[in-house]
């Protein structure tokens, strides 16, 4: 019983990751009033370089450094369309997807049904020897800790430092933000390209660790769910992880209801999460207020620098 | 040096050019990808573009891909013209397909004329059903109608694989998921002996002309550009918010779910677990190359048509992926939305000295 009880966290927490990774990358983005539509566009990318660059260098460590960079470069079209060519962001967003699901099943055209060595477990001697805490608390992979750190990180930025303030402030009121000195198109640049590195780490996540293989359209509408955690977590790291850990345990409901047959068509367990999503999106946006106070006030505006 | 300068009204000039120079600069992409690939580019370029209208047969193949993308393409942009962001058409698609389809699958052996409308009007139901959630959930709790009817997509595929695994499967198909092949009565008629070019394709090429009809001199239309344009003095002027974001969903829905059904009753004769190469999101680059205008929706449809035939000579002819297609149309897209800049503002070149003073 307490074996599974720990396997079921351990199940929950490594779903949970890639959509912490893609989530908080987001909510960086939006905080500077960018609305990014292509996360799931650009975690394809970033799983099918990671795969194709781990299998060919043979290193999981070098995959994943590739994933980040193949995210940031599928924002880096987005940042030039919308920031410099003022297109519209909902449209390039969707652009950015479609064009990511197209170029991932290109480039993994030769790599469906490979294998690579995992990104391994970390191995903690004494420590993850330990009864029950051991493997709770130290059995996982390195990147679920990366994840509470990128939250705390996440967090601390947007609360304590310079920096983050100022990148709110242009999420808030770009037009102000400019007229006190601060490069509005810039600042914003580089919360799009943070957001395109993770939502790479988070499908090199997939692709190198969760389950290590390249599989078309293998992050099955994952990027849109760490969309809706953004709104579901109003834009508060913290919350994030609430989120994310709700999508974990359905998961495990997931293969917990395969595993003892209890007569629920497979299709249906697969449904939960999109269901779940809808659902949260609902409970959350009943509360038009609060959605209104907590979203950065320029979400997806264009902007302009008057001359 | 250069500088953008808004232009007072949009230039309809640019706004037609944009789509025309988008083309062109995919296809040049195109020929760097192919390159790099190591495919001769003028030959290839050749088989994406221009083959696929040379023959009669690959003419009418080109009509019948069409089809769909013209359908969905004009649904989408009412509700973009909204500024309503239905992207889960491929979900409304589905459970029109799955809506008409039952009939079909409980009649197998029907030879009622009247089976084939009445699975079209299911089908397009179905659609609006589909629909009608997002737009429930919008108007009720302002809930973000992008991600519900996108979660609703894969809801949707799940539901149509569980139907042709399960209660809908074959009895006689040796265990393949897929329901029995749809009775002759609740097929389309094909319009020409030897040619795929069928009835529902006609249906197709018809619903642009009537929207272009009705969008452009009627009140409702004018009520659906406004309010896309101007929200603010839309409810001024008395339009309902709400009753947009519901007509603009439902039309989606209905057009998607017609789209569905017709292929199911045309090409395909029956439901597989996978009824359609992703025409719900091409749709939406259809909708946007075709800028929102239902007349424009038509050439653009056929357009993304050839390159979908293009794809699959390319890839008997030559062995490239069929994956190239999809990134072709993002790429369309992108080059699109970068070349509509054009279109709100007039680039100025001036000199640097006179940028200084």
């Amino acid at each position: 019983m307490i074996d599974l009880i720990i396997a079921s966290v351990l199940t929950m927490l490594t779903a949970a990751t890639p959509l912490v990774f893609a989530a908080t990358g987001e909510l960086i983005c939006e905080k500077s009033g960018v609305l990014n539509l292509g996360v799931e566009g650009m975690m394809l990318v970033g799983a099918v370089f990671g795969f194709a660059v781990a299998s060919f260098t043979g290193s999981a460590l070098i995959g994943l450094l590739s994933a980040l960079l193949a995210g940031m470069l599928a924002a880096l079209i987005f940042a030039v369309l919308t920031l410099i060519f003022l297109s519209n962001q909902v449209a390039t967003g969707l652009a950015l997807t479609i064009f990511g699901t197209g170029l991932s099943a290109l480039v993994g055209f030769d790599y469906v049904g490979k294998t690579i060595d995992r990104l391994g477990q970390i191995y903690i001697p004494v420590l993850s020897d330990l009864p029950l805490l051991g493997k709770l608390l130290f059995g996982n992979d390195l990147l679920v800790y990366l994840g509470f750190v990128m939250l705390l990180l996440t967090d601390r930025f947007l609360k304590k430092t310079r920096w983050g303030m100022i990148l709110q402030a242009v999420g808030d009121s770009d037009v102000s933000a400019h007229a006190l000195g601060y490069p509005v198109v810039l600042i914003r640049f580089g919360a799009v390209l943070y957001g395109g590195m993770m939502a790479g780490l988070a499908g090199g996540y997939l692709s190198l660790v969760y389950t290590p293989l390249w599989a078309e359209q293998m992050t099955a509408g994952r990027g849109w769910i760490a969309l809706a955690l953004v709104v579901f977590a109003s834009w508060q790291p913290w919350r994030v992880l609430v989120g994310a850990i709700l999508f974990g345990g359905i998961t495990i409901v997931q293969l917990n209801a395969q595993a003892f047959g209890l007569g629920i068509p497979a299709s249906f367990l697969n449904m939960l999460p999109y269901l779940a999503t809808i659902v949260v999106l609902v409970l959350i946006s009943k509360d038009a207020t609060r959605i209104r106070l907590n979203a950065p006030a320029c979400l997806g505006k264009p902007f302009r620098a008057a001359r | 040096m250069l500088r953008l300068e808004p232009r007072v009204s949009h230039s309809s000039l640019a706004a037609w050019l944009s789509p025309l120079l988008a083309m062109l600069f995919t296809a040049l992409t195109g020929a760097l990808i192919f390159m790099a690939l190591g495919k001769p580019a003028g030959t290839t370029l050749y088989l994406y573009f221009i083959d696929p209208l040379t023959t009669s047969s690959s003419l009418s193949e080109v009509a019948v891909k069409a089809g769909p993308l013209i359908l969905i393409g004009i649904g989408l942009s009412i509700g973009f013209r909204a500024g309503v962001w239905n992207i889960g058409a491929e979900g409304q698609y589905i459970l029109g397909a799955l809506f008409g389809s039952s009939l079909a699958v409980y009649f197998h052996e029907s030879t009622n004329p009247w089976i084939l409308p009445a699975m079209l009007l299911l089908g397009i139901l179905g659609g609006m059903v589909w629909a009608a959630i997002p737009a429930l959930l919008k108007t009720r709790f302002n809930s973000n109608e992008i991600l519900v009817s996108l979660m609703l997509v894969y809801v949707a595929e799940l539901l149509l694989i569980h139907l042709v695994q399960g209660p809908w499967r074959n009895p006689q198909g040796w265990g393949f998921p897929g329901t029995r092949m749809f009775p002759d009565a609740a097929l389309m008629p094909m319009l020409f002996r030897g040619y795929r070019f069928h009835l529902g394709s006609v249906i197709a090429f018809l619903v642009p002309i009537l929207a272009w009809i009705i969008l452009s001199r009627s009140r409702f239309g004018y009520s659906i550009r406004v309010f896309g344009s101007a929200p603010l003095a839309a409810r001024y002027s008395g339009i309902n918010p709400k009753k947009m974001i519901w007509i603009s969903l439902l039309a989606g829905g209905g057009f998607a779910g017609l789209a569905g059904i017709i292929e199911a009753t045309s090409t395909i004769g029956q439901l597989m677990p996978k009824i359609s190469p992703g025409y719900g999101f091409t749709a939406i680059i259809v909708a946007f190359l075709g800028r929102l205008d239902p007349r424009g929706v038509l050439l653009a449809g056929m357009i993304i048509a050839v390159t979908y035939i293009g794809g699959e000579n390319a890839h008997v002819s030559a062995g490239l992926p069929k994956a190239v297609t999809g990134l072709f149309q993002g790429i369309i897209l992108f080059y699109l939305l970068a070349f509509d800049l054009l279109t709100h503002y007039r680039v100025r070149f001036i000199s640097r000295t006179a940028g200084a003073s």
